[in-house]
């Protein structure tokens, strides 16, 4: 019997980049077959010929054995393949259900069915267990909801195909828990399902399959079964990765900053800890518990109604980041794309974009030179991958974008930097070197503040561990125990118990 | 939920700040002299502002698109006199002249449309060519003369009124309510708004960008035409001049209605506020006997306090709200 779905020998070539490299690739009904590689390896442009968004120019795509040539998304859709992109695509100010069923509404003679079209996707959303009214903007929800809301729209076609491009990156572990009943469900029903993701230990517990990627190049793959994680990761990489977690703990130093009873309003309540210098201070908690708010509190972003912060030993109360600049403090924040970079700058007007605010200035002028000079020495430190600093950020893969930010933020020669996921959606080559660079700044007595939903990587980085839930910080732990332990008492402490349910 | 907080988000979400703001200009003009509020000076308001309030029907759906069309005053002045043209010249029936008139706006919408949606040109620059192009067209048809001498049927739906309704103002509402219709009921409403909305959501959900952007700007010239129908018949001529500058009128009653400059966000109830809020203050001013200069700048002031205020709507000025929390 003919597979589900066979691509063979598909090329795709961009002004440049031979993106995929003759590709051959199989999925059989009710088998989830994850698909892995670096950031740039042509994943998400194979997905992307699958979807019918761009076009092969080699190569063939069949379905059940037959060929199929589309002229657009509709139509593969039309062809029972759903598709869950990467970057969230919902339309901010159209309501969850009309996202849902968006080019597909429920019609009764020519106008759309509202009343069935909100319970439909009631319906739906509530398969999930989850909670999200659908009339309620789709801007409006948090970026989990809006994950959930992408695999809903995408599992609410009649499909046989469903591709999921990390589906998972902005989901809390309990929704990741939801989303993988989902997948069972979808998998005993027959739909075949390509899993794209940077977790391994997801890939390991869900995928029947793994194909690796590099480059363009389908370079290997197999049966879960017999394969390790180790393995994978040397094929993803082609080469050996050193230690993913490579941290050499010092002695701390001094006390760098210290918050008591930080409040505001419902989202942050009596949030208290110090900060010193050469720790690494991982914090861990749900979307939504209240981290990122702490961050934004402290750099000046948001204004908080009680407590204090103190930096150097004495307060401040910071009323903008240029603000919390002067006194050291430096946030790279958690979406890069949006928050963290000018995308169409280069590279050296990004590394220098807060220098400029002091320094780097002759008479009234920028002094371009110095601007060069300093993001090349940048460039080379923290090793991102370019032609030169001129090169414009949007060419850069999501991995060296982020060493782009952290180098602008390292610019300004900050005592504490605030890290808000600093590796989502990194690749695993990258995310080793970014904390290489975290680990070299803190031997060097910087104090560093790390929000990350990633647990492996929150207990390999941190001496201690803060644990947010409903806006308080619920727990600190030291470093110790094994890994596996460490991360349930995280977990536990995040969920408030229920972390298993 | 509270009651207060439904009507805050009803406010929101459907753009009844307009109607707010209407209520409130035409309160206070009614305070200062109740006569703009007789049931003749309504009609007087309504008739005036059908002109502008037919083109803002069709910019609506332009700006949800994510575009703008700043050719409306020119196509409406172009199909004015190609409508009056082809009742003088061959001696078309006036019914037919009408036809030919809003299908010159039409076509003209059509090219707009193309030369975004084929050319990728940006919708600014490409309608202001086609500002530029239907204006000329409009002088080499007319010569710079004004047309006139028009059977007088050919002038009615500019003048006439219904039990002391405009015919025009019946125009421009009627045109609402099939807009409405079309917007709030029928898919294409939905797809239109999402395509302003997020462009590539809409391409991910196989939705034709350049179907839409074609009906969007070919809707937006009809209605200029109609609107130029309207306007010979307020002239009793076609004018080559008619119309300049007012494509700014149009979009800022439909932005004052609450549409976004950036698409995805306004409807047409917002549209029929933010029209007849101008409406009230160019008749309501006049009426007070304000200078002409003094109404400019009262506009302006008008302009950015209904900005404000539906930015006030949004939470635009709620300081801080991140989205972790």
């Amino acid at each position: 019997m003919a597979p589900l779905l066979e691509m063979r020998d598909v090329h795709k070539r961009y002004p440049g980049v031979h993106a995929l490299k003759g590709i051959s690739f199989a999925l059989s009904e009710g088998e989830v077959h994850a698909l892995v590689g670096e950031n740039g390896a042509g994943k998400s442009t194979l997905v992307k010929t699958l979807a019918g968004v761009v076009a092969p120019d080699e190569g063939e795509i069949l379905i059940r054995g037959g060929r199929v040539r589309w002229s657009g998304p509709g139509d593969a859709i039309r062809a029972g393949v759903g598709i869950i992109h990467q970057e969230l695509s919902l339309a901010p100010h159209l309501t969850v259900a009309e996202n849902v069923y968006l080019g597909r509404e429920p019609m009764r003679g020519p106008f759309v069915d509202r009343r069935r079209l909100y319970d439909d996707a009631a319906r739906l959303i509530d398969g999930f267990g989850v909670r999200i009214d659908p009339r309620r903007r789709a801007g409006a929800l948090s970026p989990g909801e809006q994950q959930l809301a992408e695999i809903a729209k995408a599992i609410s076609q009649d499909i046989s195909i469903l591709a999921m491009d990390e589906p998972t990156s902005s989901l809390s572990a309990r929704e990741t828990e939801r989303l993988f009943r989902v997948i069972a469900e979808l998998r005993g029903s027959g739909v075949g399902i390509i899993y794209i993701s940077h977790h391994l230990e997801e890939v390991f517990s869900l995928a029947d399959r793994i194909s690796v990627m590099r480059d363009g190049e389908m370079v290997g793959g197999g049966h879960a079964a017999d394969l390790t994680p180790e393995a994978v990761v040397s094929m993803m990489v082609g080469r050996h990765v050193e230690a993913l977690y490579p941290r050499s703990f010092g002695e701390p130093g001094e006390v760098l900053l210290e918050v008591r009873g930080l409040s505001r309003g419902g989202a942050l309540r009596d949030v208290s800890f110090t900060l010193r210098a050469g720790e690494i201070l991982g914090v861990a908690g749900l979307v939504g518990s209240g981290r990122t708010e702490m961050a934004r509190c402290l750099v000046g972003l948001d204004p908080f109604e009680g407590g204090e912060i103190l930096a150097g030993g004495t307060p401040f109360r910071p009323r903008n980041p240029a603000d919390a600049l002067r006194r050291g403090l430096v946030l790279v924040p958690e979406d890069r794309k949006r928050q963290g970079l000018f995308l169409n700058r280069t590279i050296r007007d990004n590394v220098v974009a807060m220098r400029l605010l002091h320094g780097l200035r002759r008479g009234p002028f920028t002094d371009r030179g110095a601007a060069t000079a300093l993001s090349e020495s940048f460039v080379h430190r923290l090793g991102v991958r370019c032609r030169g600093v001129l090169d414009q950020v949007l060419s850069l893969s999501g991995g060296n974008q982020q060493k782009v930010a952290i180098a602008k933020g390292l610019a300004v020669s900050p005592g504490v930097l605030v890290l808000d996921e600093p590796t989502r959606g990194v690749d695993v080559g990258a995310k080793a070197e970014i904390h290489r660079i975290m680990d070299e700044l803190a031997a060097q007595g910087m104090g560093i503040l790390m929000i990350s939903s990633d647990l492996p990587e929150v207990i390999g980085m941190s001496d201690s561990v803060l644990v947010f839930r409903d806006g308080c910080c619920v727990a600190r732990f030291p470093r110790g125990g094994a890994p596996g332990e460490m991360s349930e008492r995280i977990m536990t402490a995040a969920t408030g118990g229920d972390a298993r349910d | 939920m509270t009651d207060v907080k439904r009507l805050l988000i009803a406010l929101r979400d459907r753009g009844w700040a307009g109607a707010l703001l209407l209520a409130a200009v035409a309160g206070t003009l009614a305070a200062l002299d109740p006569a703009i509020v007789s049931p003749g000076n309504l009609a007087n308001v309504l008739a005036q502002s059908a002109i502008v309030g037919v083109c803002a029907v069709g910019m609506t759906f332009v700006l949800l698109s994510g575009g703008i069309d700043l050719s409306v005053g020119a196509v409406l002045a172009l199909s004015g006199a190609v409508g009056a043209w082809a009742c003088k010249e061959p001696g078309l029936p006036v019914l037919a002249s009408w036809g030919v008139a809003v299908l010159a706006g039409l076509a003209c919408g059509l090219a707009s449309g193309s030369l975004v949606a084929f050319a990728r040109i940006p919708p600014f620059m490409a309608t202001l060519a086609m500002m530029a192009a239907a204006r000329g067209c409009t002088l080499l048809l007319t010569r710079g003369y004004p047309i006139s001498g028009l059977p007088q049927a050919f002038y009615t739906p500019g003048w006439a009124s219904i039990a002391g309704v405009p015919v025009s103002g019946l125009v421009f509402l009627g045109a609402a309510c099939v807009a409405w219709v079309l917007l709030q009921r029928a898919p294409f409403g939905v797809r239109l708004r999402a395509m302003g909305d997020n462009p590539e959501t809409a391409r991910l959900a196989g939705l034709s960008a350049t179907r839409m952007t074609l009906s969007v700007y070919a809707i937006s010239g009809a209605m200029a035409g109609v609107a130029g129908v309207l306007m010979v018949g307020r002239l009793w001529s076609a004018q080559p001049n008619v119309g300049t500058g007012l494509e700014l009128d149009v979009i800022a009653a439909v932005v004052l209605g609450g549409a976004s400059l950036f698409g995805g966000v306004g409807g047409v109830g917002g549209t029929v506020a933010g029209v007849m809020i101008m409406g009230f203050l160019d008749n309501g001013l006049r009426m007070l006997a304000v200078s002409s200069y003094v109404q400019q700048s009262v506009k302006g002031v008008v302009f950015v306090g209904a900005v404000m205020l539906d930015l006030a709507v949004k939470g635009y000025y709620r300081r801080g709200r991140s989205r972790d929390s």
